[in-house]
């Protein structure tokens, strides 16, 4: 439990904290994550990555909390640590700041398409497991990345960035 | 997969590009893909894109920090009264087992080993990747050890993550046919820091450098850094 725990936190905490948006309340979910696996660990069969089940324990916390607390808004040094401080993403471009004009047009996008991506990304999912932990086909996993990138592009656009693509 | 062992059309390999860069396709649809790439220049470049998202996603959920260590604590003490609660019926099967290995002397024992064994683990990879070199250039130990970089301060550098399916040889050949070094790591994410060149190059040739290690297939993800 312990290496359990200490290998998949983070990257639990982080996927939690992008629901909830407060890192107060990203963290009392992980515990109640965690504390459930210890409960139900004789009920893990091996069929997907321990993360992949992980994750889906930590979407369905949060989504459930998210339905309890509708009104919390974000305290201000969660909003901070969430919110990139940087400038947006016309500002950037002007600086030629490519990266920071495409990391402020991914916080843009709509949760749907921020989950997919940093699923894909960032969680390093196969199409099969983001299906599993998000609960859709694998076809409207592919089909859901495929705007999420569009959406990006355009939003690239918007502000000055001409991708090509689509 | 569902496409896996058929023809894909040019669409679906469009689709596939994110899940080529993170190396979790099947070997056929990465098969796939890479004949595509090598027959579509804009296909190549389009994967491109692909990896300038995956770079700016990991950076932005990067930044949003790590949990406090009161998360463990509240854990562990939900842990402790559920087991107190529990005692007297005894559990069945794993949950029993997993109960049982959860007293706090335990826990702190299972702590230290975990972290040893993790250490013991990077340190390992990173040895064999650099004594598998050959290099009289860089007879250390592990890159993980401040030590371990001497005679490699100085170059231009960048944080390379390989792909899950790379294996130590393929690295090793790899590096050595860029005259590139590990100087440090692995950092969370299964980032490397990497000498690609002796010399401090200019930001151009730089970027050069780093797009040949991103066109490798060995390579899901490279960025230069200091």
């Amino acid at each position: 439990m312990q290496v359990l725990f200490a290998r998949h936190q983070v990257r639990v905490y982080r996927f939690v904290l992008r629901f909830v948006g407060n890192q107060a309340v990203a963290e009392d979910l992980i515990s109640e994550v965690f504390l459930d696996v210890w409960r139900q660990a004789d009920r893990f069969e091996g069929r997907s990555a321990v993360s992949t089940w992980l994750l889906g324990i930590a979407r369905f916390k949060a989504l459930s909390s998210m339905r309890r607390k509708p009104d919390e808004e974000l305290d201000e040094e969660t909003a901070g640590a969430i919110e990139d401080s940087s400038d947006d993403p016309e500002v950037a471009v002007q600086k030629k700041d490519k990266g920071a004009a495409l990391r402020k047009c991914l916080q843009t996008l709509s949760p749907e398409h921020q989950e997919v991506i940093n699923l894909v990304y960032y969680h390093e999912k196969s199409v099969e497991e983001v299906a599993e932990i998000v609960g859709i086909p694998e076809a409207t996993v592919k089909t859901r990345m495929f705007y999420a990138r569009k959406r990006l592009s355009e939003l690239l656009k918007a502000a000055g960035i001409d991708r090509g693509w689509p | 997969m569902s496409k896996t062992n058929q023809t894909m059309s040019a669409d679906d390999i469009e689709a596939l590009l994110p899940w080529y860069a993170t190396g979790t396709l099947n070997r056929d649809e990465a098969d796939q893909v890479e004949a595509a790439l090598a027959a579509n220049p804009a296909l190549a470049r389009r994967l491109d894109l692909v990896r300038e998202e995956m770079t700016e996603a990991i950076l932005l959920n990067e930044a949003l920090g790590v949990p406090s260590a009161r998360v463990m604590e509240n854990l562990f003490k939900a842990i402790d009264k559920e087991r107190k609660i529990a005692r007297a019926p005894a559990r069945r099967g794993f949950g029993a087992w997993l109960a049982d290995l959860l007293t706090p002397r335990a826990v702190a024992l299972a702590a230290a080993a975990a972290v040893i064994i993790i250490m013991l683990q990077a340190g390992v990879i990173t040895t064999l990747v650099l004594q598998d070199r050959g290099d009289a250039g860089s007879s250390f130990e592990t890159a993980s050890v401040p030590a371990a970089t001497r005679g490699v301060e100085t170059g231009s550098f960048a944080l390379v993550r390989f792909t899950p399916q790379a294996n130590i040889a393929d690295i090793s050949r790899f590096l050595d046919s860029k005259d590139a070094v590990i100087v440090d790591g692995p950092h969370p994410g299964g980032m490397y820091r990497v000498r690609v060149a002796r010399t401090n190059v200019g930001k151009d040739e730089l970027e050069g450098l780093v797009r040949e290690f991103q066109s490798s297939n060995l390579v899901s993800m490279a960025v230069p850094t200091e």
